[in-house]
């Protein structure tokens, strides 16, 4: 009875710790194309929660389909439209739409791996292509291929809260452009009280690390060497970032109290009107109003703010865009490509039809996304003056602001989470030390760049 | 010279057909529980034993998903052991399992005796510290996280009200596993203290009433009576704890996103980590390897040393 027990006991145990080990195991499968028509699955359907925007993507779909009557599109949703953490799965088991939705920062981890179709020689059908800027088309493109087309671009900004600036005695029209008048003005709107927040920032979740990497770039540093090889972090850049932040959080106290803050809780701030100014993309401002019951009125967004070197000042990156499977067809790809340059590569129809946003309520005359230069810009750009019901004014600075545009590292996770801890440390430790953080992160991300496989 | 071969020695017979005969009876004597036992040991063969099987193969492979998997050898051991936050991982999970068990194993079975001594409002005590199991641990460690806001948290407010000095909480390193520990003792006691009050239901009452009339006091007969009729359930329940709270996740991955400073970072994080941040599955499995046979060694182990009071 003792030893029967005793092995069922270690055999309740193995099998416990074995569950979790066996998550993340899969294997391959393959998908064609149907008859007739080019059937194409494209994923990234807004989910039946989002009722116009779903509403809108099928209107789209049948207005694509009778331009195009030998191409059959089947849309699936999925919120989020691309999860890293079913990505490998579904490409393995030939769950994999042919028109498939990535982050800007996955686009070099699939090239990499070979899992997206070379489609160099369907871009040019697309009109408009070569209006798009430059520094986002070469995140699709890898030793002279091109591997996916854009469907946003975003640049982090400064959001704030205009009508706390104004009863701090801040001018709202002229934001803080550089980050010791972010401090000043962060100071100001703390003493309002109440619970009041001037500036807040992430340490928690690689989220820190993420906006250590920004404003990094902001001071006109990096995180790591041009070759990927060295951290760049234990610099006079690096300092100055983490110096701003503890003289904000511990002698300005106008950081707030509570850390290890992420997104959600800093826009749930910035909704609820206690937090005065944040590092974000616009991309926030609608979810500030959505979720977060913010107003377009109050909200503004500022140009990154300068630091040591204002010449070499840089904004971080980001967007997403289309890839296609790997599997799929000539045809199916050549269909694809003509579904992407449709619902987001041309002024005027898809997500760029701004009447119809307009009619929908949805926001039109946010910065951003503003994937084109030139003629494509201007067309695009006329057509959201016109039906523009968000108060542009609030955005203009950064919009004519132009700061350069950097990416995010390699290995950004794995850096994120190194940096992390350091934000953690400055946001929660009074007495943290910065330059043996700086120093410690600099030899952990070293290591770990070191290991790159 | 024929005879011989035509007749086979009758012994080797007689063996062969006992032989032959037994297993085949057994089988058809069984066959209903082998039918009973085939839809279990399918669906563990198929969703627990060979995944876990297959994550064992990947701790040394590295792989694309995609593209067939290639070994890579103890490539991803040794980027595990150059990862600066495997240590700190390693040293966490001890730690807050540690004080998961002088906070968690204690609390429960005194609770569990305070039970069993009450005469009145018994299953709504029951029901009052049974509750917070029902919460799903997700919005648990939503509640608490508002709890240690140092802001306007609740127990700060509380401790201001009272003139006591506030703390940090989980935004300090010093604080933020204890606190944790505090959160996952909380949620999960319940189950444990029920487990622990039916065995004490389960002590004879002579046995009370013979320590009574040796004059044993309270103590006496917690330490006399008490403690060595639940030993088994205390003895199991010990290594149940050890094995789930060696497994933390939910409380570090929702309430500090393992910070700050990864004071808060545990091995089961780190695999979440390494699997759905990094996407690197070979390292998820292989850390997950470590688990289990730090875990399955311990065990063995423990019933061990503990097999003659188990």
């Amino acid at each position: 009875m003792r030893d029967r027990l005793g092995h069922r006991t270690v055999g309740a145990v193995l099998a416990a710790g074995l569950v979790l080990a066996g998550a993340a195991c899969t294997s391959s499968g393959d998908d064609a194309s149907a008859g007739g028509k080019t059937r194409i699955t494209v994923n990234c359907e807004p989910p039946k929660s989002a009722a116009i925007d779903r509403r809108s993507f099928e209107e789209d779909i049948a207005i694509f389909e009778k331009q195009n009557p030998d191409i059959d599109i089947v849309a699936k949703d999925a919120f989020p439209c691309s999860d890293p953490k079913t990505f490998d799965a579904k490409l393995a088991g030939g769950q994999m739409e042919d028109v498939f939705y990535v982050y800007f920062t996955d686009v070099a981890s699939v090239i990499k791996r070979k899992q997206a179709a070379d489609i160099s020689k369907y871009v040019d059908e697309v009109a408009g292509y070569g209006d798009i800027q430059q520094s986002v088309l070469d995140i699709f493109t890898d030793d002279g291929k091109t591997y996916g087309l854009p469907r946003t671009n975003y640049s982090m900004g400064l959001i704030y809260n205009r009508e706390l600036f104004t009863k701090a005695g801040l001018d709202p029209a002229k934001p803080p452009a550089t980050w010791q008048e972010v401090r000043a003005a962060a100071k100001k709107i703390a003493a309002l009280g109440n619970g009041t927040v001037g500036y807040a920032d992430f340490s928690a979740s690689n989220q820190g690390g993420w906006h250590f990497t920004a404003e990094m770039y902001s001071q006109g540093g990096t995180v790591v060497s041009e070759d990927g090889k060295k951290a760049t972090v234990d610099t006079p850049q690096g300092r100055a970032v983490l110096q701003t932040l503890k003289d904000m959080r511990w002698t300005d106290n106008s950081m707030g109290s509570k850390q290890l803050l992420q997104i959600t809780d800093l826009q749930q701030l910035m909704g609820a009107g206690k937090l005065g100014m944040y590092l974000a993309a616009p991309d926030n401002l609608p979810e500030i109003v959505k979720k977060y019951q913010g107003s377009y009125e109050k909200l503004a967004i500022a140009p990154m703010p300068g630091g040591l070197d204002p010449a070499s000042r840089a904004t971080l990156l980001g967007g997403d865009g289309y890839m296609f499977n790997r599997k799929a067809t000539p045809k199916q790809i050549e269909a694809g490509v003509k579904w992407v340059e449709f619902q987001n590569l041309a002024p005027g129809t898809g997500a760029n039809n701004w009447e119809r946003a307009a009619r929908n309520k949805a926001p039109v005359g946010l910065p951003q996304p503003n994937l084109w230069t030139g003629a494509t810009a201007d067309a695009d750009n006329k057509l959201k003056a016109q039906y523009a019901n968000v108060p542009v004014e609030n955005y203009r600075l950064f919009q004519e602001t132009e700061v350069p545009g950097k990416l995010e590292p390699p290995q950004a996770q794995q850096i994120y989470s190194v940096m992390d801890g350091v934000m953690s440390a400055v946001l929660t430790n009074r007495n943290a030390n910065i330059d043996d953080l700086l120093s410690d992160a600099s030899a952990k991300i070293d290591r770990l760049l070191a290991n790159q496989r | 010279m024929a005879a011989p071969t035509l007749t086979p020695p009758a012994p080797r017979l007689a063996s062969v057909s006992r032989g032959g005969r037994r297993p085949r009876r057994r089988l058809k004597d069984n066959v209903t529980a082998y039918a009973f036992l085939a839809g279990g040991l399918l669906c563990f063969g198929l969703f627990s034993w060979y995944p876990a099987g297959r994550a064992l193969v990947l701790a040394f492979q590295q792989s694309n998903s995609v593209d067939s998997a290639t070994w890579v050898g103890l490539d991803n051991f040794r980027l595990l052991f150059d990862d600066p936050e495997f240590g700190a991982a390693w040293r966490n999970t001890f730690a807050f399992t540690g004080l998961a068990l002088v906070i968690g194993f204690a609390v429960p079975f005194a609770l569990a005796v305070l039970l069993n001594e009450l005469r009145h409002a018994k299953a709504f005590f029951r029901l009052a510290v049974y509750l917070p199991v029902m919460i799903p641990p997700v919005v648990t460690a939503l509640l608490w996280k508002w709890f240690y806001d140092p802001g306007p948290g609740l127990f700060n407010e509380v401790l201001r009200f009272l003139h006591l000095p506030t703390s940090e909480w989980t935004n300090s390193t010093r604080t933020a596993l204890v606190s944790l520990v505090l959160v996952a003792t909380w949620a999960n006691m319940g189950g444990t203290v029920l487990i622990y009050l039916a065995a004490l239901q389960a002590i004879p009452g002579e046995l009370y009433e013979a320590a009574e009339l040796d004059g044993a006091s309270i103590w006496q007969r917690i330490r006399h009576v008490t403690i060595p009729q639940t030993r088994f359930v205390m003895l199991m329940l010990l290594l149940l704890q050890i094995v789930a709270t060696m497994q933390v996740f939910t409380e570090p991955f929702v309430m500090t996103g393992g910070g700050p400073e990864d004071a808060t970072i545990t091995v089961l994080y780190l695999i979440y980590k390494y699997a759905f941040v990094y996407l690197d599955y070979g390292s998820a499995c292989a850390l997950s390897a470590m688990l289990l046979a730090f875990l399955g060694v311990f065990s063995a182990l423990y019933l061990w040393v503990t097999r003659e009071a188990t």
